[in-house]
């Protein structure tokens, strides 16, 4: 680090995403008490270390080679090979992959994606419960975190990726590459999987199934509020000179930029995350009729709609575009369900991948014609960018791998739990064990009692 | 042409000021944005009265109102 202001800067940024990283932990914390909240008693445990495992296996692999994939892979494979120089520095075994005094941003903005693959697997692990097995779950995670997702940043939250460059692709705070392909991902394996016995009457009637716990899940959505800050922070290139991003920008004037390095400021993206929120809770809260379960998955889904373009969006274009996105995420949910007899059990599906296909839709229009990139030769956005953008996030990288390797699993006979024990209940092994080590420790205290202590007179 | 009235990026952003798309409209969003607030006040303000009075049609019966009473 040559000179004070740029020893400043990169300990600030290093400093910011670890921060960042933080905030971002609350998004899994939100996942965990919104899918216990909304499982039965009887699936309390399991439901709950079916996500919670996601957090050490994506992150091992994601270690491994998910962080590879990001820098190797942004033209691979329809526009160049792989880009082993830019993938050589973070190689498990490379000297920047652990404490190195040269080095102080690699193990943070790794971290920061890695939250972003958490949030990734945790988005199929919800729609999933109460009948997936958790091995076949943990296979979905480690593949949506640590593969396919991270394929996608680079090819279009990259700023050399070539969907940024040749179709113009903007998606500043991921509704296409976090939350439309997780959304397709997880219908992907919902096909496959089938509904919760009891989710359908005989005549394909879908029944709700309430949350065990709504004061649990709503903690857990505003977790995952809080948690979204982060999310929104992390996607931020805080602080950066022209000459630093050497694009085409002159002058002398440091600025924050999007992922993309272009200009944006946390001021805009604050306000419109609040004007998102806003605009999905009003819309949700009309849609739904006061439904809570609805209203704040609304809000959820208000901000990822607006999120392609929230780096650059009017703060009322932010609240209007997230009340249109709701207003067709909600019918789009009912309409599949009754349609196609598929049981989302949390609304994963609705809430990230819809959201995420309509708001990359509405942004292709809102931003016509605006710098993709601050680099030279790079298509502006435009609609067709983001149709095709939203095509290949939800459906190619999202829904097919999701369909056919949950195909895999169902033939080999290791996706979907007995019948018997869904409807005993997948912690019945833990509930036994629990009366019986009760049992045997009240009987324990009795037999003390009577041999040890005398009665009062 | 560009909504937010940059075409590239090639521009000294000491220059630069408002980026966001359609600038020149924000009395028009902002008149969108307040019919889209009024108009949620009077669609709830509509529904809680339908759904206020459904509830007092109900609450007819002595019986359930008990019971809701000792539910706490």
């Amino acid at each position: 680090m040559d000179g004070n202001l740029n020893a400043l800067t990169t300990v600030f940024t290093e400093f910011y995403y670890w921060v960042t990283v933080v905030f971002m932990f609350l998004i899994h914390v939100g996942f965990c008490m919104y899918e216990v909240g909304a499982s039965r008693r009887r699936n309390h445990m399991h439901t709950l270390m079916k996500n919670v495992m996601v957090i050490p296996l994506v992150t091992v692999t994601f270690y491994f080679f998910g962080w590879w994939i990001y820098w190797a892979f942004p033209m691979f494979p329809f526009f160049g090979g792989l880009d082993l120089e830019a993938g050589a520095a973070n190689l498990p075994w490379a000297e920047t992959m652990g404490p190195n005094a040269a080095d102080r941003i690699t193990g943070v903005f790794w971290a920061a994606f890695l939250l972003f693959s958490w949030t990734a697997a945790s988005i199929v692990s919800g729609s999933v419960i109460e009948r997936i097995r958790s091995s076949a779950l943990w296979v979905h995670a480690v593949l949506i975190g640590s593969v396919w997702w991270i394929i996608d940043a680079a090819w279009g939250w990259h700023y050399g990726g070539w969907m940024v460059k040749y179709l113009g692709y903007h998606d500043a705070y991921a509704s296409g590459v976090i939350h439309a392909i997780a959304g397709g991902y997880a219908l992907g394996v919902i096909m496959v999987l089938g509904p919760r016995i009891g989710k359908f009457a005989s005549d394909g009637t879908p029944r709700d199934i309430p949350p065990h716990n709504p004061w649990m899940l709503t903690i857990g959505v505003f977790l995952i509020y809080t948690g979204f800050w982060g999310f929104y922070a992390a996607c931020n290139v805080p602080i950066i000179s022209p000459e630093g991003i050497d694009g085409q920008i002159t002058g002398t004037t440091w600025t924050a930029t999007n992922i993309y390095l272009a200009p944006t400021s946390l001021s805009g993206i604050t306000f419109n995350f609040l004007m998102s929120l806003s605009g999905g809770l009003m819309a949700a809260y009309v849609m739904s009729r006061g439904d809570a379960f609805w209203t704040f998955s609304g809000g959820l889904a208000g901000v990822i709609t607006a999120s392609a373009g929230n780096d650059l969006y009017h703060p009322v274009q932010a609240m209007l575009i997230a009340a249109v996105g709701v207003v067709i995420v909600y019918k789009l949910h009912f309409w599949v369900e009754r349609k196609f007899k598929l049981d989302d059990a949390v609304g994963a599906v609705a809430v990230h991948g819809y959201s995420g296909v309509v708001g990359l839709i509405i942004s292709g229009f809102v931003l016509w014609g605006v710098p993709s990139s601050p680099y030279e030769g790079y298509a502006a956005i435009n609609p067709i960018g983001q149709i095709l953008g939203a095509v290949i996030m939800f459906f190619v990288l999202g829904f097919l791998p999701g369909y056919i390797v949950a195909k895999l699993q169902a033939s080999a006979g290791v996706l979907r739990i007995p019948e018997e024990v869904e409807l005993e209940g997948l912690d019945y092994a833990e509930h036994h064990a629990y009366e019986e080590a009760k049992q045997e420790i009240i009987e324990a205290d009795k037999a003390h009692l009577a041999s040890k202590i005398a009665p009062a007179e | 042409m560009s909504t937010i009235g940059y075409e590239s990026w090639a521009v000294d952003l000491a220059d630069v000021g408002a980026i966001y798309p359609f600038q020149g409209s924000e009395v028009l969003m902002v008149i969108l944005g307040v019919a889209f607030w009024i108009g949620w006040h009077r669609i709830q303000f509509v529904r809680e009265a339908e759904h206020l009075e459904n509830a007092k049609k109900r609450a007819i019966d002595h019986e359930r109102i008990q019971e809701s009473v000792e539910r706490y």
